[in-house]
């Protein structure tokens, strides 16, 4: 996919498009995710929209990027206030664009939308957390300028 | 961790070619900016050439450019083709024995390692290029010497 039809895509928000309804956002939603991960989690996004994307609450933004009435990227963030003693700052929690529309700025476009949401709610910092053998996404946020930053996350195994 | 001479010396080399992508540059050129022989950067090209990373160009003017994808091509890959049994290998191998305090050690060393890998892993040239760039414009300042 080349980069003159990347520019017929746009991200769009809030998450409801004039086209498009709410259930069918869902629905979308949740067969791109299970495209890509090979997993189809019916309930863990109808509660992930109903906390986000239903534009009820601040901070809180599902954004969708949309070619024609069909949904080929998403990415969910939110402002978090103290988490980790860390003062307010956006984070990024959920981001995927269909495989066949990789690499033509889909993603780089919600991320600069949604950084631009948190800069106008006042925060300066934006952070994510991945896999460390995640390297496709690893890669893309890197290539946005993400770099390593002050928080170590841990985990262990409980018996 | 250490990166080996000739680790160093390919990864200067692929970010010169690949800061211009259709340009041909000379050996000897990349040798006298780094210091380093051309009989031991040609050994480093040739490794770079043989894993497609870069091509020879031949005739006046020749040289070698990049060949690789500057978005898909990551320091991990470059890394491991000059280090091929693991990063580090400049220094001396941790003993890996089955005390408690070896044990403990790997542990401690393989989250180092994964760390390590997976920053090396998730930086394409691309990305390296602009760092540089973004080096260039706002240099950070000189660790100070001695503590």
């Amino acid at each position: 996919m080349g980069r003159e039809r990347a520019r017929y895509w746009k991200a769009r928000w809030p998450v409801v498009h004039p086209r498009l309804d709410a259930d069918s956002v869902l629905q979308q939603v949740i067969a791109l995710d299970a495209t890509v991960t090979g997993l189809e989690k019916q309930s863990y996004w109808r509660a992930v929209y109903r906390r986000y994307g239903a534009g009820l609450h601040e901070h809180r933004h599902f954004l969708v990027a949309v070619s024609g009435k069909r949904i080929v990227g998403f990415l969910i963030g939110e402002v978090r206030d103290w988490e980790f003693g860390s003062p307010p700052c956006g984070w990024v929690f959920a981001i995927d664009v269909m495989p066949e529309a990789r690499q033509s700025g889909i993603g780089a476009q919600l991320l600069q939308a949604v950084c631009t949401l948190f800069r106008r709610e006042g925060v300066r910092t934006v952070r994510t957390m991945l896999s460390s053998d995640n390297t496709l996404i690893l890669s893309f946020f890197r290539s946005q300028g993400m770099m390593a930053g002050s928080l170590i996350p841990l985990e262990m195994d409980l018996d | 961790m250490k990166l080996q001479k000739n680790t160093l010396l390919a990864l200067y080399s692929v970010l010169e070619f690949a800061a211009e992508p259709t340009r041909h540059i000379a050996a000897a050129a990349i040798a006298e900016k780094y210091g380093v022989s051309q009989h031991h950067l040609a050994k480093v090209l040739s490794e770079l050439a043989r894993a497609g990373v870069v091509e020879s160009v031949r005739g006046v003017g020749g040289g070698y450019r990049f060949a690789g994808n500057l978005r898909r091509l990551t320091l991990m890959d470059i890394i491991r083709l000059f280090e091929p049994d693991g990063l580090g290998t400049e220094a001396e191998p941790t003993p890996s024995g089955t005390t408690p305090v070896d044990l403990a050690l790997d542990a401690v060393l393989s989250e180092i390692d994964q760390f390590t890998r997976a920053t090396f892993g998730s930086i394409t040239l691309a990305t390296m290029l602009r760092l540089m760039q973004r080096q260039q414009k706002s240099p950070r300042p000189a660790a100070a010497a001695g503590a």
